[in-house]
C-alpha cells in the first residue's frame, strides 16, 4: 500500500461553507514523486497543508481521510496526529528567504528538530547535519552551519532548506513549489537536486507546482486540479503524449514551449472553462444531496 | 526603420549601503556596463535575462526612472539622459510603462477609473472618461470595471489594469517589465495575445523585460540576451532560437524546462 | 473563492466595527453633548461649596440628598456637575492638542519618509535628539516657565508627542514611496509633492487617522496627570485629573469622589482607540 493515501478529503471554509477541495483522492508511494497541478486557487497548497496539519485556522476539513502509512491522521487527537507528522512528514517550503529565520545560526535551524522532536543527542545531530550539508553539495559544511541565513546566496538557502527537510529521514516530502522564485538556471539545479535526494532515501514527494515544465522533469505521476476537484490522475509518460481531460490539454497549450511557439501559450478556451465548472457545480449537487 | 529609443555606452552604478565602511562614501556596484542598442519604430524587442543581469535597471533607465551614471539615452533624437523631470515631462505621454507586479503597481486605495485617469489628467487631456471607458474596451474589461478597487480583480485583469493605463495616452512606447511572470498559465497566455493585438493595433513600439526565453520566443523579433549589466548577443528571434551563440544563452536555454518527458535536461 | 474568503472576513470586520463605532462614537457623543450643555444640564453649580453636604454619597446610597445624583466631595461640591464641566477641557485637549500633533507630526513623517535625501536626514536627527528628551521632565519644565493653564498643556502635548506621528508615518511612508505605483505616476509625470498627496497620503491615512484617535485618548490622559500634580489649568476649573487627585485624599471615606471621574476618563480613552480602530475597519477600501 502507498505510504500517503488520501481519500475523498473536503474541505471547506469555516461559517461560509465555501467548498475549497472537493473530494480530493490520491497517493503517493515511497520512493514515488507526485505532481500537483492547478492554477492560483486551485487548492494544490491547501492539500498539502492539510496533510502535514498546518491549515489555516479559517478552513475545515469536512470529509475524507489522510493514511499515512494506513492510520488516518484527522481521527487521531491533536498531540497524537502532530507527533505523528513531525516523525513521518517534512516540507520544503517555496520561499528560501523567509524559511529561515534571519537571526539564527543554520546549525540550530537544521538540528532543533532532530534534538527536540527525535530525541537525539547534540553531538549526533550536528555530525548528521554536517553529512546532509555534503549530500546537497554544499562545499564546506562547517563553515555554512556556523554561518547566519543572510550571508548565504538564494541557491545555498535553498539547498539548505532541502538538506534540512530529508535531515529526520522522513517517509514522506512536501515541496510547495520550491522553484517559483528562483531563475531557470538556478531551479535546473535545485530540481536535480531534489530528484537526487529523494531518489537516495527512497522517499515519497508530493511536488506542488504550477508548471508542467516542471512536472515533466521531476514527477512519476501527477494530479490536475481545478477548484479543488482533482480532475485527471495519470502517470507523468502518458499525461505528456495525450492528456485526457479537456482543462488538462488546455492547460498543456497554454504552457510556453519555446521549440513549438505555434502550439504554446494559447489561451484556455471560455468553453472548457464553463465545461469544466459545470462539472465543479454537478459535484457539488450530488454532495448537498448525499 | 526609423528608429526610436538609442542607447549608447550606457552606464549606471548604485551605491552599495550593505559594504559601507564606517567612514567615507560607500563603494558603487556597475549594474550597468556599457550598454549599446537601438530599438526601432514599431518592433518588439525582448529584453532578458536572469536575476541581477540589469534588465529592469535598464528599462528604469531608458524611461527615465533611473538616471544613468554615463552614456546616452535617445528617445526619437532627443537626448533625455540628464533631463529633469519638468523637462521630462512633455515627453512622458510619449513613453510608458507596465509593471511587474500589478498589486503594487495599482494604488491600493484608488479606484480603477482614476488609476487609468489619473495619466490623461496630469497632462490635461480632455474628455478622460471616455478615454477610460475606450481604454478599458481595449483591454477586454467591461467599463464597470472602473467603479472597484484593485484588489477586487484576479491577477489577470490587474495587469490588464496596468495595460489600460499604459496605453490611455495613446503612447508611442510601451516598457513592458516581466508583466507576466506573476500569472497563472492561462493568464499569461490571455495577457500575450492582448499585448500583441494591442501593438498592432496602436502602432506600439515594446520592450518586453522577461526572464522567460519562451515567452520571448512567442512574442519579440529581436532579442536581447543580457548579463552582469552587459549584452552577451543581440539577434534576431528566430536565429537566437535556432543557433545561440553566446555560452550564457545556451545555458538559458537548456535550463528551460519544457513540458516533455522525452527533453534531454542535463 | 479566495475572493469569497475575503468577503467572508470582510463580512465579520464589518460587524465588530459596526459595534465599536457605535459604541464609542455614541459616548464620545454624549462626552460632546456634555461639553457643550455643561451650564444648563448640570444639576448644581460645580464650584458651588456647601460644608454641611460635604462627602454625600451617590443617590441609591443610605444619607443622600436629592439634587447630587453621584454624590458630593469633601467640599460639598456636586460630583455630576464637576464631571460634566470637567468634560469641556477634557474636550479641548483632546481635539485641540490631538489634531495639532497629528498635523505636524505626519507632515515632517511624510516629509521626511517619501523626499528622503537630506530632508529625510534633518527630520530623523530631530525626531532623535527630542526623544533623547525624558517627556515628563520636558512638560513639567515647560509649564513651569509658561505657567500653567490651557495654552501649556496643549503647548506640552504637541511638543512631545508629534515624534511619535512623524516615526510612523515616516516609515509608513517609506513603504508605500518603495511600491510601483508611486514609479507610475512618475511614468505619467507627476511632480514629487503632488504624487505625495495622490499617491502616498490616501495609503498612509488609515495610519494617520488610528494614531490621532490613539493621540486624543492619550491627550485626555496626560491632561488627567497634569492635573494630578496639580500642573494643570487653575484649581478652580473642574478638570478630571483634579477630581481624582482630591478624590485620592478621601477614597476610605467617600471613594465615590475617586471613582466616578476615573471611570469617566477610562471610557473616554476606551472610546477614542476603539473610534479609530472602528473607522478604519469601516472606510478603508482595502479592508471593505
Amino acid at each position: 500500500m502507498s505510504f500517503l493515501q488520501v481519500n475523498g478529503l473536503s474541505a471547506r471554509l469555516r461559517g461560509a461553507g465555501v467548498p475549497l477541495l472537493r473530494g480530493v483522492s490520491l497517493e503517493v508511494a515511497s520512493g514515488e514523486v507526485r505532481g500537483l497541478v492547478g492554477e492560483s486557487g486551485a487548492g494544490k497548497s491547501m492539500i498539502g497543508k492539510a496533510i502535514l496539519g498546518i491549515l489555516p485556522k479559517a478552513v475545515e476539513v469536512t470529509a475524507g481521510e489522510i493514511l499515512l502509512d494506513g492510520m488516518d491522521l484527522l481521527v487521531l487527537p491533536p498531540r497524537a496526529r502532530r507527533a505523528r507528522i513531525g516523525a513521518t512528514c517534512a516540507l520544503i517550503p517555496q520561499d528560501p528567504l523567509t524559511a529561515l529565520n534571519p537571526s539564527r545560526r543554520i546549525a540550530p535551524q537544521i538540528i532543533d528538530r532532530l534534538v527536540d522532536i527525535l530525541g537525539w543527542d547534540r553531538g549526533r545531530a550536528l555530525a548528521r547535519a554536517e553529512e546532509l550539508l555534503g549530500e546537497v553539495h554544499i562545499p564546506d559544511p562547517v563553515r555554512v552551519l556556523r554561518a547566519y541565513p543572510h550571508e548565504l546566496s538564494g541557491g545555498m538557502r535553498q539547498r539548505i532548506l532541502i538538506a534540512s527537510a530529508f535531515a529526520a529521514e522522513p517517509k514522506l516530502i512536501v515541496a510547495d513549489e520550491p522553484t517559483t522564485a528562483l531563475d531557470v538556471t538556478v531551479q535546473k539545479q535545485v530540481l536535480k537536486l531534489i530528484a537526487e535526494m529523494q531518489a537516495r532515501h527512497g522517499t515519497a514527494l508530493l511536488f506542488v507546482t504550477h508548471d508542467l515544465g516542471v512536472v515533466s522533469k521531476v514527477c512519476d505521476r501527477l494530479s490536475v486540479l481545478y477548484a479543488g476537484l482533482v480532475v485527471e490522475d495519470a502517470d507523468v509518460r502518458s499525461f505528456f503524449a495525450a492528456p485526457r481531460h479537456a482543462y488538462s490539454r488546455a492547460l498543456l497549450a497554454a504552457t510556453p514551449k519555446h521549440t513549438d511557439p505555434a502550439a504554446s501559450l494559447v489561451p484556455v478556451p471560455d468553453a472548457v472553462i464553463a465545461a469544466v465548472q459545470d462539472e465543479v457545480a454537478a459535484v457539488d449537487r450530488r454532495a448537498r444531496h448525499g | 526603420m526609423a528608429e526610436l529609443f538609442r542607447i549608447e555606452d550606457l552606464h549606471l552604478s548604485l551605491p552599495d549601503l550593505y559594504r559601507k565602511p564606517l567612514l567615507g562614501p560607500p563603494p558603487r556596484i556597475e549594474i550597468l556596463n556599457g550598454l549599446s542598442f537601438t530599438v526601432a519604430k514599431g518592433e518588439i524587442v525582448g529584453i532578458v535575462g536572469g536575476s541581477g543581469s540589469g534588465k529592469s535597471t535598464l528599462g528604469r533607465a531608458m524611461v527615465r526612472l533611473l538616471q544613468p551614471t554615463s552614456g546616452r539615452v535617445l528617445f526619437d533624437g532627443t537626448d533625455i539622459t540628464h533631463l529633469s523631470e519638468a523637462g521630462l515631462r512633455p515627453l512622458r505621454r510619449r513613453f510608458q510603462m507596465i509593471f511587474q507586479d500589478p498589486m503594487s503597481s495599482l494604488n491600493p486605495r484608488h479606484r480603477v477609473g482614476q488609476i487609468i485617469a489619473a495619466p490623461l489628467r496630469l497632462h490635461g487631456v480632455a474628455g478622460a472618461k471616455t478615454r477610460v471607458a475606450e481604454a478599458l474596451d481595449h483591454v477586454g474589461l467591461s467599463a464597470t470595471m472602473a467603479e472597484r478597487y484593485p484588489h477586487e480583480l484576479s491577477g489577470g485583469q490587474r495587469q490588464r489594469v496596468g495595460i489600460a493605463r499604459a496605453i490611455a495616452l495613446r503612447p508611442e512606447f510601451i516598457l513592458a517589465d516581466e508583466i507576466v511572470s506573476g500569472l497563472d498559465v492561462s493568464s499569461q497566455a490571455q495577457v500575450l495575445t492582448l499585448l500583441e493585438r494591442l501593438v498592432a493595433d496602436l502602432g506600439l513600439t515594446l520592450a518586453f523585460i522577461s526572464h522567460d526565453l519562451s515567452v520571448i520566443r512567442r512574442l519579440c523579433g529581436r532579442v536581447l540576451v543580457l548579463r552582469h549589466g552587459a549584452i552577451v548577443e543581440e539577434a534576431d528571434t528566430d536565429r537566437l532560437f535556432a543557433a545561440p551563440q553566446a555560452a550564457y544563452t545556451r545555458e538559458l536555454l537548456a535550463a528551460i524546462p519544457l513540458p516533455d518527458p522525452d527533453q534531454p535536461w542535463s | 473563492m479566495a475572493r469569497q474568503a475575503r468577503e467572508d472576513t470582510r463580512g465579520a470586520l464589518q460587524q465588530s466595527a459596526g459595534w465599536r463605532l457605535w459604541l464609542s462614537g455614541g459616548w464620545l457623543g454624549l462626552i460632546a453633548m456634555a461639553a457643550l450643555m455643561a451650564p444648563w444640564i448640570a444639576p448644581q453649580d460645580p464650584l458651588a461649596q456647601d460644608l454641611f453636604l460635604g462627602r454625600l454619597p451617590p443617590v441609591w446610597l443610605a444619607g443622600s440628598e436629592p439634587g447630587h445624583w453621584l454624590g458630593t466631595d469633601s467640599l460639598g461640591r456636586d460630583v455630576l456637575s464637576r464631571i460634566l464641566h470637567g468634560a469641556r477641557i477634557a474636550l479641548i485637549v483632546a481635539l485641540v492638542a490631538g489634531t495639532l500633533t497629528c498635523v505636524i507630526g505626519a507632515v515632517l513623517g511624510l516629509l521626511a519618509g517619501f523626499l528622503r535625501g537630506w530632508v529625510d536626514v534633518a527630520i530623523s536627527r530631530l525626531i532623535d535628539i527630542w526623544m533623547a528628551f525624558p517627556p515628563v521632565l520636558f512638560s513639567i519644565l515647560l509649564i513651569a516657565v509658561l505657567g500653567p493653564g490651557l495654552f501649556s498643556i496643549i503647548l506640552a502635548i504637541v511638543v512631545i508627542d508629534w515624534t511619535r506621528f512623524a516615526r510612523v508615518v515616516r516609515a509608513e511612508a517609506m513603504a508605500q514611496g518603495a511600491m510601483d505605483y508611486v514609479a507610475s505616476a512618475q511614468v505619467a509625470g507627476r511632480g514629487r509633492l503632488s504624487t505625495m498627496a495622490t499617491e502616498i497620503l490616501p495609503n498612509v491615512l488609515p495610519t494617520i487617522v488610528v494614531l490621532l484617535t490613539l493621540e486624543m485618548g492619550i491627550a485626555v490622559i496626560v491632561e488627567a496627570i497634569l492635573s494630578f500634580v496639580n500642573l494643570s489649568i487653575s484649581t478652580d476649573d473642574p478638570t478630571w485629573g483634579g477630581m481624582i487627585a482630591e478624590g485620592r485624599t478621601s477614597v476610605h471615606q467617600a471613594w465615590w469622589v475617586l471613582v466616578f471621574p476615573l471611570i469617566t476618563l477610562f471610557l473616554t480613552v476606551l472610546a477614542f482607540s476603539q473610534l479609530g480602530e472602528g473607522l478604519k475597519d469601516r472606510y478603508d477600501p482595502v479592508l471593505r
